[in-house]
Formats: structure tokens, sequence, C-alpha cells
């Protein structure tokens, strides 16, 4: 509220200040029209902006000098001197009280009332008692409008390159220290004025967030629900056209979530939950996006119910019931649709789901779901820092470069990787990324490029709709650049979404992911498998440490695992009794590094914990706490690092949690615990989701026998016999829900199944 | 009326170019294709920390691809194009005529020209480089 009083006050004293000419003028020719309307402009402003900010004084003036100069306007009343008078003084009254509220001094409101009958036909000529005020508080903020700051911003870019530029001939000239020093120092106060330019553009949230206890209460009084509002991370900053872009996207968000979502009180008491609907809306930065989240308590999205509705809009049931769980909640984004059976004064006023998804994208934005039925809704909008600057990947086709925006890259891989295969339908290639077929576009086909070598790269983009596979010859570099839109001759081919001058002085298109998908002729329609096994399990995002691994390279391990931090000297740490170990409190503990430690004088530790059992691992320096992303590629061979994730466009490896403390905790193995033996080709797989089930099963659980070791039990994904013993029982599993094809074998995800079947062959009771 | 034109060869023909529609003269740098464009988009160029749409009068007006860099600027609707021209000659006031009743042009240079100016004697084709990009809105003469 602060912000919009100091704003009301900015610009009730702008307008005052233009307004005084027009006050003379008008004292001088009364009859002039045209100062008449902009003297009833200010006093309107005024007045709408009082009883917004409950300033019922101001209001009551104002409003009484509207009332008269709409008389005049209309030709009811004449404008006589005293009139002039009586307005004059009234809008001298307002200038005083708002720099009263300015100084946070107190102004009497003697003689207001007088000021008021003055405006009176036929009333004397009130004089007020003349006030003195405390000297006005110089201004601290200044209103500017958005295209001097654009000005700015572009200045910005120039001195920018400039500076580029000044470098690269100083490098080529072999300049002398000195020289060097000042461009360097050129270079720091250019980098901090970037900065602090882009930052003019920036806007607490606040400002988006602030109208919503208001709007949450007048809809939930609407409806006969009483709703409580949770706002979290108002001061975080984002650009300030971004902020007027998200401003229908998330009322609507809101509205929804009170309409559809929670419950009325009758019904959430019924359902053993409070009374009052819990909605809460939080912002957070995380690198260079904005994460906006609306999560409520109420009943969820009904999947069968959409399913209904979209079978009644003629979509086949057959289809429909073939989707994925999550194609199924993204019919919510189909235009159209509602839950609703009855359109309400609240949404369903043909302003859609689909329209906020739109939005969102955009604004380079995406738009998330998590649906628990019965539980609530949470939506999370991604949206980037700014309009104007985009984190994008370059990628080359021949000798061209061009640029994607990274938030719609899925994943970067090497078309000649292990898990990749491309393959000719007819004359459509398609492309195979670890079972996940993709339809494949080639940039170089796409663009007409003639390319000398062949595609190195696949970039797999998800658009709206589907995702496909873009290949190119090389992936450069990740970049943050300023795009801004190509001439309309350029974007009329439909294949770029702008252009950018990185620091190479060299412009760059900005690819169109969308249009060159629809270029190429991909269309795409529901995907009636689940898309990958990554993909089934869907979950909210798990925070995990970004770190300097003791080798230099950059890891994440998840975050729920690390008990804390801390530094200790490499003294500490001594190889003994056949493995490393660190004495920390008084304790001895198993340590684990990846990397030389010797060289320095101490390291960071990460105290993993899982239960009892505690594991350190030497780091040379923890980072930030991010995202785990949802997709894991997994490593080839069991070890320290359970896969590889994409992160900001950089590779990053994964930390494997589970290898970690069944290779290095000091867990209380039981001799008796079967083990079992995960063989054959899939064991990665087995590796990462079936480890942990089995071993709370009880089972000791490895990919390799140690010597000696023999296994109590099999398990395999293979339909080949292990190499192994042949006396031991083996339990095959399958891929495929149905059983038809793969007779004797149990569907992986059937934990039971699975289970029953392990201590049927192992013979071991657990 | 008269104003002060642009003298260049531009095509290999003659012109005169308004210097109301001529925001610089300059020499492009790396000129950076732009696939799928129309003909005329030859690419775009940087020029200090803008982003120019590079247009070759050439490709239209035939004569194959201009071999220069050098480009007259102008800007439409708040984007920036070069329009290749072979040479500059000279920037002088001149007085427009209307072309002589019976003159037409031919192709694409009866959507670009709309008058004649004089110099020393010869006339020469007064055009509107703006017509040149495509997607951009023609001048009505």
């Amino acid at each position: 509220m602060d912000d919009l009083l100091r704003e009301f006050i900015a610009e009730t004293r702008e307008t005052l200040e233009a307004l005084s000419g027009e006050i003379v003028a008008w004292e001088a020719t009364p009859d002039d029209r045209e100062r008449l309307d902009a003297i009833f402009r200010f006093v309107h402003t005024v007045k709408g902006s009082c009883g917004f900010l409950d300033l019922p004084r101001l209001s009551r003036l104002s409003h009484a000098a509207e009332d008269v100069l709409a008389a005049v306007r209309s030709g009811e009343r004449t404008p006589d001197t005293a009139l002039v008078n009586a307005v004059l003084a009234i809008v001298d009254r307002i200038g005083e009280i708002v720099e009263a509220i300015d100084a946070g001094a107190p102004l009497h409101d003697t003689g207001e009332e007088l000021l008021i009958a003055a405006l009176h036909e036929g009333a004397e000529a009130a004089m007020p008692a003349p006030v003195v005020l405390a000297r006005r508080t110089p201004a601290r903020s200044v209103r500017l409008n958005v295209e001097l700051l654009d000005r700015m911003m572009n200045g910005m870019s120039d001195m920018v390159l400039a500076r580029n530029e000044l470098a690269r001939r100083l490098r080529d000239a072999g300049a002398d220290p000195a020289t060097e020093a000042a461009l360097d120092r050129l270079s720091a106060t250019v980098a901090e004025m970037r900065d602090t330019v882009t930052r003019t553009r920036m806007q607490k949230i606040d400002a988006l967030f602030s109208a919503l206890p208001r709007m949450v209460r007048d809809t939930a009084a609407e409806l006969g629900k009483s709703v409580t509002l949770h706002i979290e991370g108002s001061d975080v900053e984002l650009d300030r056209e971004m902020i007027e872009m998200m401003r229908d996207p998330l009322v609507h968000i809101v509205r929804n979530a009170i309409d559809h979502g929670i419950e009325v009180p009758a019904a959430r008491r019924k359902a053993g939950k409070r009374e009052n609907g819990r909605l809460a809306v939080s912002a957070r930065q995380s690198g260079n996006q904005i994460i906006i989240m609306i999560e409520d308590d109420g009943q969820g999205i009904d999947v069968d119910a959409l399913m209904a509705m979209a079978a009644r809009d003629g979509r086949s049931e057959a289809e429909l019931r073939r989707l994925s769980d999550r194609g199924k909640l993204d019919l919510v984004f189909e235009a159209g649709l509602t839950t609703r059976e009855s359109v309400t004064a609240i949404s369903g006023r043909g302003v859609g789901m689909d329209v906020v998804r739109a939005n969102v994208e955009r604004i380079g934005g995406r738009i998330d779901l998590a649906n628990t039925p019965g539980k609530g809704l949470a939506i999370a909008i991604r949206v980037p820092l700014t309009l104007s600057i985009i984190a994008a990947i370059g990628v080359s086709v021949g000798d061209q470069r061009f640029a994607i925006s990274s938030p719609t890259i899925d994943e970067i891989v090497s078309i000649h990787g292990e898990a990749i295969r491309i393959d000719m339908l007819g004359s459509t290639p398609v492309a195979t990324v670890r079972g996940r077929r993709l339809p494949l576009v080639d940039l170089a086909g796409a663009l007409g490029i003639v390319r000398e070598g062949t595609a190195g790269k696949l970039v797999i983009l998800s658009i709206s709709g589907g995702s496909y596979a873009l290949a190119v010859d090389d992936v450069l570099d990740h970049e943050e650049l300023v795009v801004k839109p190509a001439a309309p001759t350029v974007m009329a081919t439909g294949l770029y979404a702008g252009h950018t001058l990185p620091d190479t002085g060299v412009p760059m298109l900005l690819l169109d992911c969308a249009g060159i998908a629809a270029s190429a002729g991909i269309r795409f329609w529901r995907e009636p498998e689940a898309e990958s096994c990554g993909r089934e399990v869907e979950a909210p995002a798990v925070p995990a440490l970004l770190f300097d691994d003791l080798d230099g390279v950059r890891r994440l391990v998840v975050l729920a695992a690390i008990d804390r931090i801390e530094s200790v000297p490499t003294e500490a740490i001594r190889h003994s009794a056949g493995r490393l170990r660190l004495s920390l409190d008084g304790r001895i503990v198993p340590l684990v590094a990846q990397g030389d430690w010797a060289d320095h004088d101490q390291v960071q530790i990460l105290r993993l914990r899982d239960g009892d059992t505690e594991i350190a691992y030497a780091v040379r320096e923890a980072h930030d706490i991010v995202d785990l992303p949802d997709i894991v590629v997994p490593a080839r061979v069991p070890g320290p690092v359970a896969g590889v994730v994409a992160l900001a466009g950089q590779h990053i490896e994964l930390l494997d949690l589970f290898w970690l403390f069944g290779e290095h905790g000091d867990l209380p193995t039981r001799a008796a615990a079967p083990l079992c033996l995960l063989d054959g080709s899939e064991t990665v797989w087995m590796t990462s989701f079936l480890k942990p089930v089995l071993e709370n099963a009880g089972y000791r659980v490895t990919a390799a026998l140690k010597g000696g070791d023999r296994p109590d039990v099999v398990l395999t994904m293979d339909a080949a016999t292990p190499a192994s013993d042949a006396s031991v029982p083996v339990v095959r599993l399958r891929r495929e829900r149905e059983a038809a094809a793969e007779p004797g074998t149990i569907y992986r995800y059937d934990r039971e199944a699975l289970l029953a079947a392990l201590t049927l062959s192992s013979g071991v009771g657990i | 009326m008269t104003g002060l034109f642009l003298i260049a060869q531009l095509a290999g023909r003659a012109v005169a170019i308004d210097s109301a529609q001529v925001e610089s003269v300059v020499d492009l740098g790396t000129i950076v294709p732009v696939p799928c464009a129309e003909a005329q988009v030859r690419g775009l160029a940087a020029l200090r920390s803008r982003v120019v749409t590079v247009i070759d009068p050439r490709a239209v007006l035939g004569g194959g691809m201009s071999a220069g860099s050098r480009a007259v600027i102008t800007c439409i609707d708040g984007h920036h194009y070069a329009i290749l021209v072979d040479a500059l000659e000279d920037i002088a006031p001149f007085e427009v005529r209307p072309l002589a009743s019976g003159v037409v042009l031919e192709g694409v240079w009866s959507s670009i020209g709309y008058g004649t100016i004089e110099l020393d004697g010869t006339p020469i084709l007064t055009i509107d480089v703006r017509a040149l990009v495509p997607g951009a809105l023609p001048l009505a003469a």
C-alpha cells in the first residue's frame, strides 16, 4: 500500500505542477473549455485514487469540486469569479494535504467545510486560514517513462559492444599492463552499470500480489466460501513489463482456484478439511527464472469429469482413455473446456486456461500442474526474469549460428549416443531417444542450409502440444541475450522469434521452435502411450545442492540427504583400515572423495545422513540450491554418479546416494539377508528404481557379484538366461502392463507381485 | 517539389533517393544470411548496437547480387533497413518532376520510381527505397 500511496503523491504533485499554469489561465478566462476540462480531469483522478487509498478528506474535497465542475461542463452553472476562486482554493488545499501526507505532518482540517460550502451557488467566498506547512521534503524518486529506460538499455548495449571491440583491438595490438588495468576497470564499471540499468526496469512482484487479498475476499464472499490467502515472496523482482503480462493469467488462476478448486464450507467439513480453504500464492527466483506458485487445498481437478467433457466435445473416448495421466490433466488447457456445469460470474467467461497458457507461453514461460484429486491443485508458472533478456543456447548449422531459448529445451543429446537411434518411417525421419519416439527435424533442411558434415547433436524441444528433436551440427554455448523483434519481412518466414547481437558483434537469429515444427509439417496429437519410464513418476521439484567437486567437476546432490555442510582441515582425513575416513566430533566417519584432497589445507564436506548411517563427502565448494530437473539420464554403470541432468544448458552429474550409502555406508548388514542380483541389460533402471524397494524389503542388492558371493535370486528384464549359475532362481520383469507377449513375467511397476515372486523364488522368508 | 537528393548507383543504374528517407550511409560489416526469407533480404548486419536488415535491390531489379558493402540506412516502422547500393555519387538539392508523359517504367522499377530530376541535363529516376523492402508499405507517389 505504501508504494501505491507514494505513487499517488508523486502523480498528484506532478499533475499539480503542470496544472498551475492552467489554473492561472482559467482564472483569467473562466469560459475556456479546455482549461476547465484539465482541472476537471485532475479532481476526478484525485477522487478516484482517494477512494481506493482510503483518504476521506481528499475524497470529500475532490468530490465536491468535481460536482461543481461537472455542473459547469453541462452548462448548469456559469463559471463566475466566486466559483473559480472556490475551486482553486480546493485545488490548493489538495496540494497542501498531499504535501502533508508526504511529510508525515498533521494538517488541521479547519476551514475545509467552508471551502466546500463556498462552492455552492451564491455562497460567500471563503478565505481559508493560511496553513504553515513543513518544508517540502525533497523527492527521492522520480517517475520515468519506459521509453527512456529502453533507450538507456540500448545505450548500455552499445557501450558493452564498444568495450568488447576495444578489448579485441587492445589484445591484437598487445597492450601494456597499465592500459589493460584501465580496460579492466572500464569493464567492471560497464558490467555494474549494465546490472543497474537492468534493475531500473525491475519492479517488486508485490505490484502484482497486492491486489490479491481484496480479490480473494470478494470472490470468496460472492461464492459463499471462506478462503485464507497466504502470500510469500512479494519482494521478488521482475521486469515491469512482465508484471503486466502476468496480471491476467494470475487473476484468472486465482479466481479459478476459488471457484472450481476450493469447496463450500459444508463440503469441506464432510471431506474432513478445515472450513477455511487455503490458497497460497508465492514467488521465488531460481536462476534467471521466476517461479510463481498458486496452491489450493480444494478438490483438485476431477480428471474423469474433464474427460467426459472432452468426450462431449467430440473427442474419441478410446483416444482419451489412452492418454497418460499428465495428458489427461493437460485437457484443462484445451480451448472451451470447463468442468463446471454452469457458467458462473467468476469464471467460465470464455477466458479459459487455454488463454492463460497461451499468455504465459507468449512471454517465454511455462505452466505446470500438480493435481492431487480431493486434496488440491498446485500450479507453477515459470517465466524469465525479463522480456528482453533471455537465456539461450547457441547452435550451429553449416557456417551459421542460431539461438534457441533455453526454457524450450528439454535436453541435448549426441546423435551418436548409445540410447539414440534415427530411423526412417517412409520418408519421415524419426528419432528414438531412450525409448521415447520423437519427430525429427533437421535444421539444415528446414532452413535450406547446405552442410558439409553430418548433424552431431539432437536438441529435444518441448513446445505447446508435444516435443520434437531438432538436428543441428553442434551446440555452442549458453548465453544471456538481448532479443529484439526482427523486421516484419524476417518475421514473415515464421521461423524466427527475433534477432540479437551477442558479444561477438555478429547478429544472430533466435529460432521460433514452434514455427520450425509447423513449417516442417509436424502435427501433434495426444500420445497414446506413456512417454517414458522417467515421466510416469511425476513428483514436485526436489531441491538439490550444486557444488564443485574435488576433481573440478560440478555435481548435484539431493538436498534432503545433506545433514550439514562444514569445513574441515585435511589433516583430519586419513586412509585407514582399508578406506578413507574422517575424524569428526570425536567419531570416525567414512569419507568419499572424488579427486585430490591432499593439496588443500581445508576441504568442505557434505555430511550425508540416512537414518543412523553417516557419510562425509568432500567437495571443493558448495554453490547453490536448485530444483532437480525431472529428467535424469542414467549413468552407464552404477557408481558414485547416478546420472546426468541438464541444468541451465550445462550437463551436471547427480550423485547416486544409494550407491554411496550402499558402498561406503557402514550399514549394519544382516548376514542372513538374501542377495539379489540385478542382471542383464536393464541393470541401470533396476538399480535406480528397484534397488531402494528391494533394500527396503530386506534384500541385499548388487549388480555385479563380488568373489565368492552367490545370489539367492536373479532379477532380469532380458529374455535370455543370465550367465550366472543356472541353479539360481530367476525372476523376469517386463515393460508392458499386459502379460500377453511375455508369459511368466511380472510387470515391472507391480511392486506386490514382484516382491511376492522374489520371496517365492529365493525361498527366504523375510 | 524541391528536396535534397542522394545520387546513387543502384543495380547498375543512377537513381536519386530523397534524403528524408535516408538516415545514414554506411559500410556494412559481416552480413548474416536469413534462411527462407524473401530473395531481396540479404541478411542481418550489426550497426553499432543495432541489428539492421540488409536489402539487396539487385535480387529484384536483376543483375545478380550486389558485391559491395555500402548501403543507405532507412527506418520504417521502427525497424532499420540497409539498402545495398553500388556507389554513392553526390548529394544536392533538386527539383522533382513527374515522369514525362508516355514514359512507362518496367517491372519492379515501376513500383519504386516516381519521378525524375535533372543532373547536368541527364534525367535521373527518383526512387522510393522503402518500396524495396518487402512487407513495408510502398509510398504513394
